[in-house]
């Protein structure tokens, strides 16, 4: 019997990465899962999105570890979108309990250098983009009495960090969000937690302009060059987690064994974290 | 099966309330388990009694009824001898120590501006120097092993401030930044060291008359009953406290290998509390 069986997940970015780690484990303990990502690139990220046939390739997983689920092109700055992929949702299943706020990129570029376009385009899919999803989702779960959200904030959002500031003050305001959300609707039984991983093994880190940030004025260098560069971050001397270690404490602050904890920010970070306040 | 299966755990303050829980729950997922208490001697300036030598034999038989090994030590975690010697013990009878729940702690009452310099000084040598001692002796085999899990029980007291308990805040915040820095100390061989900082929790330290007062500064006498508004007006969630069974979940959870990469990271099953902080 799995945790979540009978339960409703939906889930943004599912198409790759995190979000697809996240449906299959939830599939795996019961769940049915509600699905959506990109199909075709943005104009800042350095590296590309994903597309319909990753997305499809989630479903697959998802159906054999026993799960059924629906998806759908869908980008997280658009309200209407998300509406159609809540609605469908409901359609389908009935409802939804939980909901992963997971869509997200990633760029480079100093503050004094920053264009409008990549800022804009950071603020919009991953803090405007949790927004638009926790907006979607917490009125039914608010008029059902029952709701479990979780979104992806990062390591970098309880701290600074150059060259990524875009991506620091949302993943910072992605937790003010969170917090806040989470005080909104406590009356409700909804609970809305947030967790905060170090780099994570998906297209997101391993790109070429990430390397190259990690080994700067290096032209060559070799994947165990990259690796060490990434180990330097974390304490637990290793150079990245992988998408289940994130889902499992996703999974968590889904169950029932976190029913008390609200407006929390976890970190999955191999103890960056120990260097913050938070 | 559960996740503990063959470990050895080890809980201070073990008598009742939260660690006798956290006792109950690791043993029924398959560990055997010590339990230190102080369990004899009142402690100064303490207003409700502690728990006595009849708790802590009561908890060791709740851990056998779950089929495993149980164990009780007596030890004032305020003498870095005394707890090393129970530690010792443990060590003969276990032959070694995976889990430490740092969980020994105490609650007193009274404004900074008039607090008697024994009502400060027990509560650091308790809360926080007795964290220290319990740590500093398990530590070093957990290093030889290349494993182990280090839980301390901070509060929401240890995230903010709080009236009339400003000795209890500083060695709860004391106690995270202790285990923070652990964390970080022993990153690379295979320890993480977490925190849980719960907020109001239905035990003995909660249940107590110079409790009630302090929620109830206006009443004469305030009972249980006159104290539950007050209780749940400091949390988020509508309820009064979390049970210790939330707690446990927590702890659990962190010494699970779900948390293997979480370290040097404070969660609070807080029943909302910490939304309004960091």
């Amino acid at each position: 019997m799995g945790k979540f069986e009978q339960k409703v997940a939906l889930i943004t970015g599912a198409g790759r990465g995190q979000g697809r780690s996240h449906a299959v484990e939830f599939a795996k303990e019961g769940a049915s899962l509600v699905l959506c990502d990109l199909d075709g690139d943005l104009a800042s990220p350095p590296y590309g999105m994903s597309r319909w046939s990753d997305l499809e390739e989630t479903v697959a997983l998802v159906e054999a570890a026993g799960g059924r689920a629906i998806s759908a092109v869908a980008d997280v700055r658009d309200t209407a979108a998300l509406a159609d992929l809540v609605d469908e949702g409901i359609d389908r299943f009935g409802q939804i309990d939980i909901a992963v706020a997971n869509a997200g990129i990633a760029g480079i570029s100093t503050v004094a250098e920053m264009s409008d376009r990549a800022w804009e385009e950071m603020i919009g899919v991953n803090l405007t983009g949790v927004f638009k999803t926790l907006r979607a989702v917490s009125p039914h779960m608010v008029e059902r009495g029952y709701g479990r959200i979780v979104a992806t904030a990062s390591v970098v959002a309880r701290q600074g960090s150059p060259n990524i500031a875009h991506y620091v003050a949302a993943k910072w305001g992605v937790v003010g969000l969170v917090k806040s959300l989470a005080l909104e609707v406590a009356d409700s039984g909804v609970t809305v937690n947030a967790v905060c991983p170090t780099s994570v093994d998906t297209p997101m880190i391993q790109n070429e302009a990430f390397h190259d940030l990690f080994l700067p004025g290096q032209d060559e260098y070799t994947l165990a060059d990259v690796e060490r560069a990434y180990t330097e971050l974390n304490p637990i001397p290793i150079p990245w987690v992988q998408p289940e270690d994130i889902s499992d404490a996703v999974l968590f602050l889904a169950s029932d064994e976190a029913r008390f904890i609200t407006g929390e920010a976890l970190p999955v970070a191999l103890g960056w974290n120990a260097r913050t306040a938070a | 099966m559960g996740r503990f299966e063959g470990r050895r755990v080890l809980i201070t303050g073990g008598a009742r309330g939260q660690g006798r829980n956290h006792a109950v729950r690791f043993a029924r997922e398959g560990a055997d388990v010590a339990v230190l208490d102080i369990a004899s001697t009142r402690i100064e300036t303490v207003p409700y009694d502690i728990a006595t030598p009849d708790d802590l034999e009561e908890t060791v038989g709740l851990i056998e009824a779950e089929g495993r090994r149980g164990l009780a030590v007596q030890a004032d975690v305020r003498s870095a001898t005394e707890t090393e010697r129970a530690v010792a013990r443990v060590i003969e009878r276990f032959e070694t120590i995976d889990v430490l729940v740092v969980n020994a702690g105490i609650c007193t009452f009274g404004p900074i501006e008039s607090m008697d310099e024994s009502l400060w000084q027990t509560m650091l040598d308790v809360n926080l120097t007795g964290a220290f001692n319990s740590v500093r002796p398990v530590v070093p085999g957990m290093l030889e092993n290349g494993y182990g899990r280090v839980i301390a029980t901070s509060s929401m007291a240890g995230r903010a401030g709080w009236e009339n308990i400003g000795h209890y805040a500083a060695s709860k915040w004391g106690l995270i930044g202790m285990v923070k820095s652990l964390a970080l100390e022993v990153a690379n061989r295979g320890v993480t060291a977490n925190i849980v900082c719960p907020s109001s929790v239905n035990t003995p330290m909660m249940h107590n008359e110079a409790s009630y007062r302090l929620f109830r500064p206006d009443l004469e006498d305030p009972t249980m009953e006159d104290a539950l508004p007050a209780f749940q007006s400091v949390n988020v969630l509508p309820v009064p406290y979390a049970e210790t069974d939330d707690i446990s979940d927590s702890v659990l959870f962190l010494a699970s290998d779900e948390a293997k990469f979480i370290t040097g990271a404070t969660l609070s099953p807080s029943t909302g509390v910490n939304a309004r902080n960091v």
